[in-house]
């Protein structure tokens, strides 16, 4: 790793003001997407901005919007809240199929939609549930949150407070996992939400996390895994790589979009 | 509203094993380089240093967690258990007697995150299924064993740590 210099903050303000003052900042938050770029060299930050202390950020509640969870919030409490459990199921059973026990212990929701892995779960999710993130100075819709490979809305200095994830009437999810990293080779969340209406969300197929319109359209007739069978994906511009050609990611879509759909009930 | 003052050496206090520790460290240091360069704890072993292997699992305030993925000053003000911290005096903790007895390991680099992460599962889950067992392992990984004995020591270390219970009702 190269040399940096570590603040702890105290506060939201205290954060985004660090980062404004610093050029080269970058939040820490549970540290498991940054510790190992750093370790690789593949970021040179002049300062971390260590997000563990804000306790006002680790939390689960329920409104008339749907669920609250703070940005610091990490996998494992998701996974075994039963306030999740109980509201929206599928997310539990997403997050608790994030990595492992350990990395469920320190990763955070925050770190998870900031990342914008192409094959980050929490990405589907937050598509799929038409889910709003916080930040410390505006409301994001998820769907223009994610903007490509690694990309957010997020500026430089923009910190995640809180995601809302309203509740939907019905959300599965089907993961298809990568069998050295465990990471969704091609993962699917179908859900039926109140507001938009049915929305599909797929991860792992190409750069960035993606919807697809024309299955939400055949749901919002009638909810069915059968409607994924008329599916076409288009291979043009799926990733392609050692685990699997985009042929292969493509027929995975139409496959775990079936599943998803069927998991939902 | 405070502001950060950045640092560049910084003071850590946490207690590793019962033991109180205060250190001044460049925030770069891993935990796991502290807890075995600084501490001389080197029971804790560094096994792929990319968050795959889990060799490096510790307990930080109560939770297993990776030590190669972590810094030192994150876990500054927290309570670390190393696999040192498990015995008390000669008597090897319960999921240690098991991989003894079970033949759990051969050359041993897994066993102390091996120990760790099943100590904590053990702890939050205190009659895991094989099903179970075999999940939670899945960031320890072990070139040797097969898992197999693995999987059976945890299951009767945890039996074994259930049973007085249920014969002195
Ligand atoms: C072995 C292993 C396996 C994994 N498997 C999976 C998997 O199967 N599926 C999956 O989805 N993920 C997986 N992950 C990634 C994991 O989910 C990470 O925890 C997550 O991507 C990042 O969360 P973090 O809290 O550790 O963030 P950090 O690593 O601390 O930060 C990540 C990035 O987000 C920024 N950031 C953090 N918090 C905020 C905030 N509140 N506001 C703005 N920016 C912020 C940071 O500056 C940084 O750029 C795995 C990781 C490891 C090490
Ligand atoms: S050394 Fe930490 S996970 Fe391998
Ligand atoms: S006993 Fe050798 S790696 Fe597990």
């Amino acid at each position: 790793m190269y040399p940096f210099d570590y603040v702890r903050a105290s506060s939201v303000e205290d954060a985004v003001s660090a980062a404004q003052t610093t050029a080269g900042s970058r939040f820490l938050a549970g540290g498991m997407t940054v510790l190992p770029m750093l370790k690789q060299r593949l970021a040179n930050p002049t300062q971390l901005i260590d997000l563990g202390h804000l306790a006002g950020l680790r939390f689960i509640r329920a409104d008339i919007d749907g669920i609250h969870i703070g940005a610091m919030t990490t996998h494992a409490a998701v996974a075994g809240s039963g306030l999740v459990r109980e509201a929206i199921p599928a997310l539990a059973r997403l997050v608790d199929g994030i990595g492992d026990p350990q990395v469920r212990h320190r990763g955070t929701l925050g770190g998870a939609l900031a990342t914008n892995d192409s094959a980050g779960d929490y990405v589907a999710a937050a598509l799929a549930l038409a889910a709003t993130i916080v930040t410390d100075r505006r409301r994001i819709a998820a769907d223009d949150f994610f903007r490509g490979m690694g990309e957010t809305a997020l500026a430089a200095d923009e910190l995640i407070t809180e995601v809302v994830f309203p509740i939907p009437r019905r959300a599965g999810y089907a993961k298809f996992e990568q069998l050295a990293s465990r990471y969704a080779l091609v993962a699917v969340m179908a859900a039926e939400t109140t507001v938009a209406g049915p929305r599909v969300a797929v991860i792992g197929a190409a750069s960035c996390a993606f919807r697809l319109p024309a299955l939400e359209t055949a749901l919002s007739r009638r909810w069915h895994a059968a409607a994924a069978d008329s599916l076409a994906i288009d291979p043009d511009g799926l990733t392609s790589d050692l685990c699997g050609s985009a042929a292969y990611r493509a027929d995975l879509v139409g496959v775990l979009a079936r599943r998803a759909i069927a998991d939902a009930g | 509203m405070s502001t950060a003052t950045p640092i560049t050496r910084v003071s850590i206090t946490m207690i590793v094993n019962d033991q109180p520790v205060t250190a001044e460290v460049d925030p770069r240091t891993l935990l796991v380089d502290f807890l075995r360069e600084t501490l001389q704890l080197t029971g804790t072993h560094v096994g792929c240093d990319t968050s795959q292997c889990g060799a490096c699992v510790v307990h930080v305030d109560g939770l297993s967690v990776k030590s190669c993925s972590m810094l030192a000053v994150q876990a500054d003000g927290s309570r670390i258990v190393t696999i040192e911290g498990l015995a008390q005096a000669e008597d090897l903790h319960p999921v240690q007697q098991a991989f003894y007895t079970q033949h759990a390991l051969q050359c041993g680099y897994c066993t102390p995150g091996m120990v760790m992460s099943a100590v904590d599962l053990i702890a939050h889950n205190p009659q895991p299924t094989d099903r179970e067992i075999r999940a939670w392992l899945k960031g320890n990984l072990c070139r040797c064993t097969g898992y197999h004995n693995i999987v059976s020591a945890i299951a009767a270390a945890a039996r074994a740590a259930h049973a007085p219970a249920s014969a002195n009702p």
